[in-house]
C-alpha cells in the first residue's frame, strides 16, 4: 500500500524573544493508505505542531514532509494552496465561520476550487446528506449543537473530495455519547470513501475504538508507533505503559513485596486463569487492579497482582501465567 | 424664532446630513482598505509586513492626533483644489473624509482582529489564497462589528461637520455658530445642539439594530 505521509527526522523549533523551544524532534513515521491513523500523547507533547506540518500550516525546521511522495517544503504558495485541497482538516473548535450559513461553510471549500455555483450547491448537499443533516442546511452554525457543528465541518472537509482527513482533537469539545457517534461517522467514511484519517487526540478511547495504527507523542519525540493492538497489549516504551496502563492505585498490601502486571491480549479473555491457578498450584495472588478494554472488537486487559512472599512461590505462578500465553511484566 | 431662521434650520439640516453621508462614504472608501490592511500586515496575521504595517500605521496616528480644527486649517489649499473653493458644504466633505479616514481605518482594522483566529486556519486549509481569505472569512464574520463601528463612524462624522462651520461649512454647525454664538440667539443654539443631538442618537440606533439584526452568533 502506498504511503500518504512519510515524515523523515522532522524537528521543530520555535523561537520566541530569543528562547527556544522545541515542539517536535527528530520524527519519523509514516501513514498508509486507507488507514486511520491515531497520534496519541498528553497535551503539549507536540502532535498538534505535528498534525500541522502535514500540511505545512506549520513549517518543520528541519526533516522532510512527503505527501505522496512530493516533499511538501519545496513547493510554492500556489502549489502548496492546491494540495491543501487534496487535505483536509477539522479541529476540536470547529472553525464555522458563524455569519454564513451551514450550506454555505460546506460549499466553501469547493468555492476555493473554483467549481460553479450550481455544481458546488448539490455537492454541498450531498454531503449535508452524508452526515445526517441535510435538513439543516439554511440554519445558521450558532443554532447547533457541538456534535453537529463537527459534523457539518466534516461536511466541509469532505466536499472538496480530499484524500486524506487530519483530525486535530475533533471529539475533545464533545461529550462521551456525541464522541462516539462522530467517530462512528468517521470509521464509516473511512470505510465508504477509502478515506485516510489522521486523528490527534489525548484520549486513549478514541484510539481504542477507531484506530488501526498509532503514534504515541511524548515531549516532541515519537515515543512508539505500530498497530493499535500491539502498542496497547504490550507497549514498549515508558509513555506509552503510562498512556495505556494508569497507574497502580493501590499499594501492596506487604510493603517491598513483590507486584507484577498480567496482559491479556485477548486470544485468552475466556479463561479463569486467576482460578485456574488456585486449582491447580493452590498459590494464591492478590489482585490490586484490574481491567478490560475493546480494542477492534477484541477484550484486551490487565491486571496488577500482589505475588506471595516465597521466590520459589512467586516464580511458580509467574511460569503458570507466562504458559498460558499471558504477558507477565514488573510493575515499577 | 423669525421664519427665515426656520428655513436656515431645516436647510442646515438637509446639510448636515450630505456632509455627513458623502463624507462617512467617501471615507470609508478608503479607510476600510486601510483598515484591512493594518490588520492583515500586522504581527502573525496572514500579510505580516513589518513596513507596510508601520508606514500606514503611522500615517493614520499622526491624522488621528491632529486636532479637526487644525486640520480643517490645514487643509484649506488641498481643499480648494479639489472642489475650487473652500468654504460651503461641498467642501467641508474634503477635510471631513481626510479627517474620518485614519478614524475608520483603526475601527475597521479592530473589527477585524474580533475574528477567531480558528476561522483563518481553517481557511488556510483549504488552500484559500490570505486574498481570498479576507474577502470570503473573515469580512463577512466581521460584518456585525464592522456596522457597530460604522455608526460610531458616521456620529464622529457629524461632529466634526458641525465644526465645519467655523470655516466656513455649512450646516447645522454654522448656523449655531453664526446665530446662536455671534449674535446671542440662545435658541438657536440650543435648537440647533438639540437637533445634533437627535441625529446621533437616531444613527447610533440604526447602526446597533442593523449589527444585531445580522449578527448570526
Amino acid at each position: 500500500m502506498a504511503n500518504v505521509f512519510e515524515l523523515t527526522n522532522v524537528s521543530k523549533t520555535y523561537k520566541n524573544d530569543g528562547k527556544e523551544f522545541t515542539a517536535l524532534k527528530n520524527v519519523s513515521l509514516e501513514v498508509r493508505e486507507g488507514e486511520i491513523f491515531g497520534i496519541i500523547g498528553m497535551s503539549g507533547a507536540g502532535k498538534s505542531t505535528l498534525v500541522r506540518t502535514l500540511n505545512r500550516l506549520e513549517e518543520v525546521t528541519s526533516g522532510s514532509v512527503r505527501f505522496y511522495d512530493e516533499d511538501l517544503a519545496f513547493l510554492n504558495a500556489k502549489q502548496l494552496r492546491e494540495v491543501r485541497h487534496s487535505i483536509s482538516m477539522i479541529f476540536q473548535s470547529f472553525n464555522l465561520v458563524n455569519q454564513r450559513t451551514v450550506l454555505s461553510n460546506v460549499e466553501q471549500p469547493l468555492k476555493i476550487a473554483g467549481v460553479p455555483r450550481k455544481e458546488r450547491r448539490e455537492k454541498a448537499k450531498q454531503m449535508l446528506e452524508i452526515v445526517g443533516l441535510l435538513e439543516k442546511a439554511d440554519v445558521y452554525p450558532s443554532r447547533l449543537s457541538g456534535g453537529q457543528k463537527q459534523r457539518v465541518a466534516i461536511a466541509r472537509a469532505l466536499a472538496a473530495e480530499p484524500k486524506v482527513l487530519l483530525c486535530d482533537e475533533a471529539t475533545s469539545a464533545l461529550d462521551p455519547k456525541i464522541t462516539g457517534e462522530i467517530l462512528d461517522l468517521l470509521k464509516q467514511i473511512n470505510q465508504e470513501r477509502k478515506l485516510t484519517i489522521v486523528i490527534i487526540t489525548h484520549e486513549m478511547s478514541v484510539v481504542e475504538k477507531i484506530c488501526d495504527r498509532v503514534a504515541i507523542i511524548d515531549d516532541g519525540n515519537l515515543a512508539e508507533v505500530g498497530e493499535v493492538t500491539q502498542v496497547f497489549s504490550n507497549p514498549q516504551s515508558k509513555a506509552a505503559k503510562k498512556l495505556v496502563f494508569p497507574s497502580n492505585p493501590f499499594e501492596p498490601s506487604n510493603p517491598g513485596g513483590r507486584v507484577v502486571r498480567l496482559v491479556f491480549d485477548g486470544t485468552q479473555s475466556n479463561v479463569p486463569f486467576i482460578a485456574n491457578l488456585v486449582e491447580e498450584t493452590g498459590l494464591k495472588v492478590n489482585i490490586l487492579s484490574a481491567n478490560t478494554r475493546s480494542v477492534g472488537g477484541i477484550g484486551y486487559g490487565q491486571m496488577i497482582v500482589e505475588l506471595p512472599d516465597s521466590i520459589d512461590e512467586q516464580n511458580t505462578i509467574i511460569s503458570f501465567f507466562e504458559e498460558g500465553g499471558l504477558t507477565v511484566s514488573e510493575v515499577d | 424664532m423669525s421664519d427665515y431662521i426656520k428655513e436656515a434650520i431645516v436647510n442646515g439640516i438637509f446639510e448636515t446630513f450630505e456632509m455627513t453621508l458623502f463624507a462617512s462614504l467617501f471615507s470609508y472608501i478608503v479607510g476600510m482598505p486601510l483598515g484591512v490592511i493594518l490588520y492583515a500586515t500586522s504581527k502573525g496575521r496572514i500579510l505580516q509586513n513589518r513596513i507596510v504595517n508601520g508606514i500606514i500605521g503611522f500615517i493614520v496616528n499622526v491624522a488621528r492626533s491632529l486636532p479637526f480644527l487644525i486640520l480643517l486649517v490645514l487643509l484649506i489649499p488641498f481643499t480648494r483644489f479639489v472642489v475650487g473653493s473652500s468654504i460651503g458644504t461641498v467642501a467641508s466633505i474634503v477635510p471631513l473624509t481626510v479627517g474620518a479616514i485614519p478614524i475608520v481605518a483603526r475601527m475597521v482594522e479592530s473589527s477585524l482582529n474580533e475574528v477567531n483566529p480558528g476561522i483563518i486556519e481553517a481557511a488556510k486549509s483549504m488552500g484559500a489564497s490570505p486574498v481570498y481569505t479576507i474577502i470570503h472569512f473573515i469580512i463577512p464574520e466581521a460584518v456585525p462589528s464592522l456596522l457597530q463601528g460604522g455608526a460610531i463612524n458616521i456620529a464622529t462624522v457629524l461632529g466634526y461637520s458641525a465644526m465645519a462651520g467655523v470655516i466656513g461649512g455649512g450646516g447645522l454647525g454654522a448656523i449655531a455658530l453664526q446665530y446662536g454664538y455671534y449674535r446671542y440667539q440662545k435658541e438657536v443654539l440650543w435648537t440647533t445642539v438639540a437637533l445634533l443631538i437627535a441625529m446621533v442618537m437616531i444613527i447610533q440606533e440604526v447602526g446597533i439594530r442593523l449589527s444585531k439584526k445580522t449578527r448570526k452568533n
